[in-house]
C-alpha cells in the first residue's frame, strides 16, 4: 500500500485536487482510502455527494472508546473509502491532537491492514505544517509520499518551501518522502516555469500541471469530482493524468527548502520578469 | 464520615468522575521502568507531572525515586520539546550514566505532538548516546486510559528492543505484569523450583524492597538486564501474566520474533496460580516438584479449616483489572461472594470476565469497567458488604460504612509489608487469606455478645 499526504497553503484547493486525484485513481482500478484531517470535514464531500460523514471524533465523542470501523468510514464513488478526522469547533481544544487521535484510532482498528486491500491511504491534511498534529501523518510509517499543492502566487509558494522544513525534519529518521509539487494553476504569469524552477530548487519535480478550469467549480456545486460529473470533459483528463502521474512515480527526494532570499529571487526572476 | 455526602441514590453519570479507581500513565510507566536493572525513568513533560509520579511511588514503596525531566516551560509547549529532551539525555548520560533512559511521554508533549523516535533518532546521530547504553520511549498521555495502560505501553516499549533472528536460548520470557517487587521475587521463586530458566522483564525485585545499607545506590543492583530484555526475541516462548499489564509486549514479541506466547491470568489464588505452575510445567517439560504440591497443599488445608468463616460472605472489590479478576476467582471459588466490583481502567472485556467467573454464584452482581469509587460507595450503601478489599483509599468507605478492610493493590499508603511479603502464588494466597480472616475474625471478636465470645475460633 502506498500511503499518500497532500500538504499545502489553506484554500489552494489541497481537498478538491486529491478527491479528482482519487476518483482518477479509482477509476484506474484502484482501491483507496482517503482520510480527511481537517476540522472543517470537508474533505470527502465530492467522493460521498455532499457532506455526509460524521468524523472520528463526533463518534468518539458520542460512543465513547466503542467505536468499529464501520461507525467511521464510508464507501464513497468508485469504491473508495472515506474518512473524517473531524475537530473541535473554531477557537477551542486542539486540532492537532484530533489528528493524531484519529490515526491512532484507525491503526487500532485496523483499517490499514493488508486483509482491506488497499492501494493508497490519501491524508488530505489541513494548511501548512503548524504544529506537532498536523505532522503526524508524516511521522515514520504513516504516510511515506508527501505531494504539495501549490501554485504561482508568492504565499502558496512560501507555504510550499515552509512544509518542506517539516518533512525535511521527519525525512531524516523516517521513511517519509517528497514526491513532488502538484501546480493547481491561478493563471499567473509564467506560472509553469517558475513551479518547475522552484521544484527543481528543493530537489523534486513539477509532477503535474492542473490548469485553472470552471468546470472544476461547477462540478464541485454538484457534490461530484469532475470525473463523476462529467467524465468526457477536458478538466477529467487533466485529473486522469495527474492520477496516473502519482501512480507511475519514482521520484521521492528529501527536500531541499530554499533560504527566504532565495525564494524571493526566484519570484523576482519569473513574475516580475516580464512586468 | 469523611464521604457523607455520597448519596444512596444512584444516578446515571456520563462526565463526572468522583474517587477515581485509577492514576496517572507515567505512573505505571515509571514503575516498570524502574524494573530494568541500571534504568533512569525520564518524564517528557513538565516538572510538576514528574514531582507528583515520584512521589505517588515513594509513598508506596517507601523507597527514594529517581526519574528526571524535561521540565518544560512556557517556550517548550510553543516551540515542542525536542531540544529539552536532547539536552536531557546528554546531561544524564554524562552526569549520572545510567544504562539505560526510559522516557515515557505526558499529556502535555502528547497534545503538542513530539514524536519520540524522531527525537531518539536525533539524540543517536548528534551522538548523545554514547556506546552500549540505550533509549526507550512509550507514549504515555494521561488522557487514556489509566496507569496500567501507562505501564502496559513500557513494558511493551521494552519488547520492542528485541530483535529477530538470534540464536535461540532456551529460556521461557516471564513478563509479570503490575504486581509488588515481593510477587516478582516469588515468581521467580516458583519458576526455579520447577527448574524452568526464564527471561522476566519487568523486574523490581531488589530495586524497590532492597535493605538499608548506610549507602545510597543510584542504581541498585538488581532488576532486568537490559541484554537479557534485549534477547528476549530468542526465547522458546512467553507467558504473560494479565491481559491489560502484560499482553500487548507478548503479542509483540510473537509478532515481531515469532516467539509464541500465552496471556494467563495473574497467578493471585489457588486456581490461577494452578494455572500458572501447569504453563510452566508444560514449557519445560518437567513434573511439579513435591516442594510445591506442599505449597499448594497448605493453601488447600486452610481453605477448608477455615471454609466457615469464608462461606457466604459478601465482599466489595476495587482495583486494576488483572488483579481483580484473578482476586474475583479466588474469592468465589473459596465460597465468599464479591459483589460489587469496579475497576477505573477501561475495558469492556473486564465486566464480561467477572460476569463469567461469578456466574454460578447465586447472588446478583455489580460489576463496572472505567468506574469510580464513589459508584462502589453507593453499591455498599444499597446492599451492604461484610468486607471491603481495595487500595488505601478504601479507608474512607471502609470508615464510613465501619466494614472489615483488607488493603491490596495500588497505592498503599498507610500500610507496610506489601513491598516484601508477596500475595502471588501459593504462599501468596495463604497471606491473603490470613488478611481476610483476621479483619474478619477481628470484626467478630469485637461485635459477638460476651455468651458467644469463643478462645477458639
Amino acid at each position: 500500500m502506498r500511503k499518500v499526504a497532500i500538504y499545502g497553503k489553506g484554500g489552494i484547493g489541497k481537498s478538491t485536487t486529491t478527491q479528482n486525484t482519487v476518483a482518477g485513481l479509482a477509476e484506474m482500478g484502484r482501491k483507496v482510502m482517503v482520510v480527511g484531517c481537517d476540522p472543517k470535514a470537508d474533505s470527502t464531500r465530492l467522493l460521498l455527494g455532499g457532506l455526509a460523514q460524521k468524523s472520528v471524533l463526533d463518534t468518539l465523542r458520542e460512543e465513547g472508546e466503542d467505536v468499529e470501523l464501520d461507525n467511521i468510514r464510508k464507501l464513497g464513488f468508485g469504491g473508495t473509502w472515506n474518512v473524517e478526522s473531524g475537530g473541535p469547533e473554531p477557537g477551542v481544544g486542539c486540532a492537532g491532537r484530533g489528528i493524531i487521535t484519529s490515526i491512532n484510532m484507525l491503526e487500532s482498528l485496523g483499517a490499514y491492514e493488508a486483509s482491506e486491500g488497499l492501494d493508497y491511504a490519501f491524508y488530505d491534511v489541513l494548511g501548512d505544517v503548524v504544529c506537532g498534529g498536523f505532522a503526524m501523518p508524516i511521522r515514520d510509517g504513516k504516510a511515506e509520499e508527501i505531494y504539495i499543492v501549490v501554485s504561482g502566487e508568492m504565499m502558496a509558494m512560501y507555504a510550499a518551501n515552509n512544509i518542506c522544513k517539516g518533512i525535511m525534519k521527519y525525512a531524516q529518521s523516517g521513511s517519509v518522502r517528497l514526491g513532488g509539487l502538484i501546480c493547481n494553476s491561478r493563471n499567473v504569469d509564467n506560472e509553469k516555469e517558475m513551479i518547475e524552477e522552484l521544484a527543481k530548487k528543493i530537489g523534486t519535480q513539477m509532477i503535474y500541471f492542473v490548469p485553472r478550469n470552471n468546470d472544476v467549480q461547477r462540478a464541485e456545486i454538484n457534490r461530484k469530482t469532475v470525473i463523476e460529473w462529467n467524465p468526457a470533459a477536458t478538466q477529467a483528463d487533466e485529473y486522469r493524468g495527474l492520477a496516473k502521474a502519482i501512480d507511475n512515480n519514482k521520484n521521492f527526494v528529501i527536500p531541499k527548502p530554499l533560504a527566504i532570499e532565495e525564494l524571493e529571487t526566484l519570484l523576482l526572476d519569473f513574475g516580475l520578469l516580464e512586468a | 464520615m469523611l464521604l457523607r455526602h455520597t448519596p444512596k441514590e444512584i444516578t446515571e453519570r456520563t462526565a463526572l468522575m468522583i474517587n477515581p479507581a485509577k492514576t496517572c500513565q507515567p505512573i505505571g510507566a515509571m514503575y516498570a521502568a524502574l524494573g530494568i536493572k541500571g534504568c533512569l525513568p525520564h518524564s517528557h513533560g513538565s516538572q510538576g507531572c514528574c514531582a507528583y509520579h515520584r512521589s505517588t511511588l515513594t509513598r508506596h514503596y517507601k523507597e527514594p525515586i529517581s526519574a528526571a525531566t524535561s521540565s518544560f516551560t512556557e517556550g517548550a509547549s510553543v516551540f515542542g520539546g525536542q531540544a529539552n529532551l536532547l539536552q536531557a539525555i546528554d546531561n544524564i548520560f554524562t552526569v549520572y550514566e545510567p544504562d539505560v533512559i526510559a522516557v515515557h511521554t505526558t499529556c502535555l508533549s502528547e497534545t503538542i505532538g513530539d514524536d519520540l523516535p524522531q527525537i531518539f533518532d536525533k539524540a543517536v546521530k548528534e551522538k548523545k548516546v554514547p556506546e552500549g547504553k540505550t533509549l526507550i520511549g512509550a507514549p504515555t498521555p494521561s488522557y487514556v486510559g489509566s496507569h496500567v495502560t501507562g505501564f502496559s505501553n513500557m513494558v511493551k516499549a521494552m519488547a520492542a528492543l528485541a530483535a529477530p533472528g538470534g540464536k535461540k536460548n532456551g529460556k521461557i520470557n516471564i513478563i509479570p505484569g503490575w504486581v509488588e517487587p515481593s510477587d516478582m521475587e516469588e515468581i521467580k521463586k516458583i519458576a526455579a523450583m520447577l527448574g524452568v530458566s526464564i527471561n522476566m522483564f519487568p523486574d523490581t525485585s531488589g530495586v524497590l524492597n532492597g535493605p538499608l545499607t548506610g549507602e545510597y545506590k543510584m542504581f541498585p543492583d538488581a532488576g532486568a538486564n537490559i541484554a537479557d530484555i534485549k534477547d528476549s526475541g530468542n526465547s522458546i516462548g512467553t507467558l504473560a501474566l494479565g491481559e491489560w499489564c502484560s499482553a500487548d509486549a507478548a503479542r509483540l514479541l510473537d509478532t515481531k520474533c515469532k516467539v509464541p506466547c500465552s496471556i494467563l491470568d495473574m497467578p493471585f489464588g489457588l486456581k490461577a496460580t494452578d494455572r500458572f505452575v501447569d504453563a510452566l510445567r508444560i514449557v519445560a517439560g518437567t513434573s511439579v516438584p513435591e516442594e510445591i504440591m506442599v505449597e499448594r497443599g497448605k493453601l488447600v488445608d486452610m481453605i477448608s479449616d477455615m471454609h466457615q468463616y469464608f462461606y457466604g460472605k459478601k465482599v466489595a472489590l476495587v482495583g486494576d483489572p488483572d488483579q481483580v479478576i484473578a482476586m474475583t476467582e479466588f474469592l468465589v471459588s473459596i465460597d465468599m461472594c464479591p459483589i460489587h466490583i469496579v475497576t477505573g481502567t477501561p475495558g469492556k472485556r473486564f465486566e464480561e470476565r467477572i460476569r463469567e467467573i461469578t456466574a454460578a454464584m447465586n447472588c446478583k452482581v455489580n460489576v463496572r469497567a472505567k468506574s469510580d469509587m464513589f459508584l462502589l460507595h453507593q453499591w455498599i450503601k444499597n446492599e451492604p458488604v461484610d468486607i471491603i478489599i481495595g487500595n488505601t483509599y478504601c479507608k474512607y468507605i471502609a470508615r464510613d460504612e465501619d466494614l472489615p478492610y483488607v488493603r491490596w493493590g495500588f497505592p498503599i499508603l498507610d500500610r507496610q509489608g506489601h513491598q516484601h511479603f508477596p500475595t502471588v502464588g501459593y504462599r501468596g494466597g495463604l497471606r491473603l487469606l490470613e488478611q481476610i480472616l483476621g479483619v474478619l475474625l477481628d470484626r467478630k471478636d469485637r461485635d459477638d455478645p460476651e455468651s458467644k465470645f469463643e478462645l477458639v475460633l
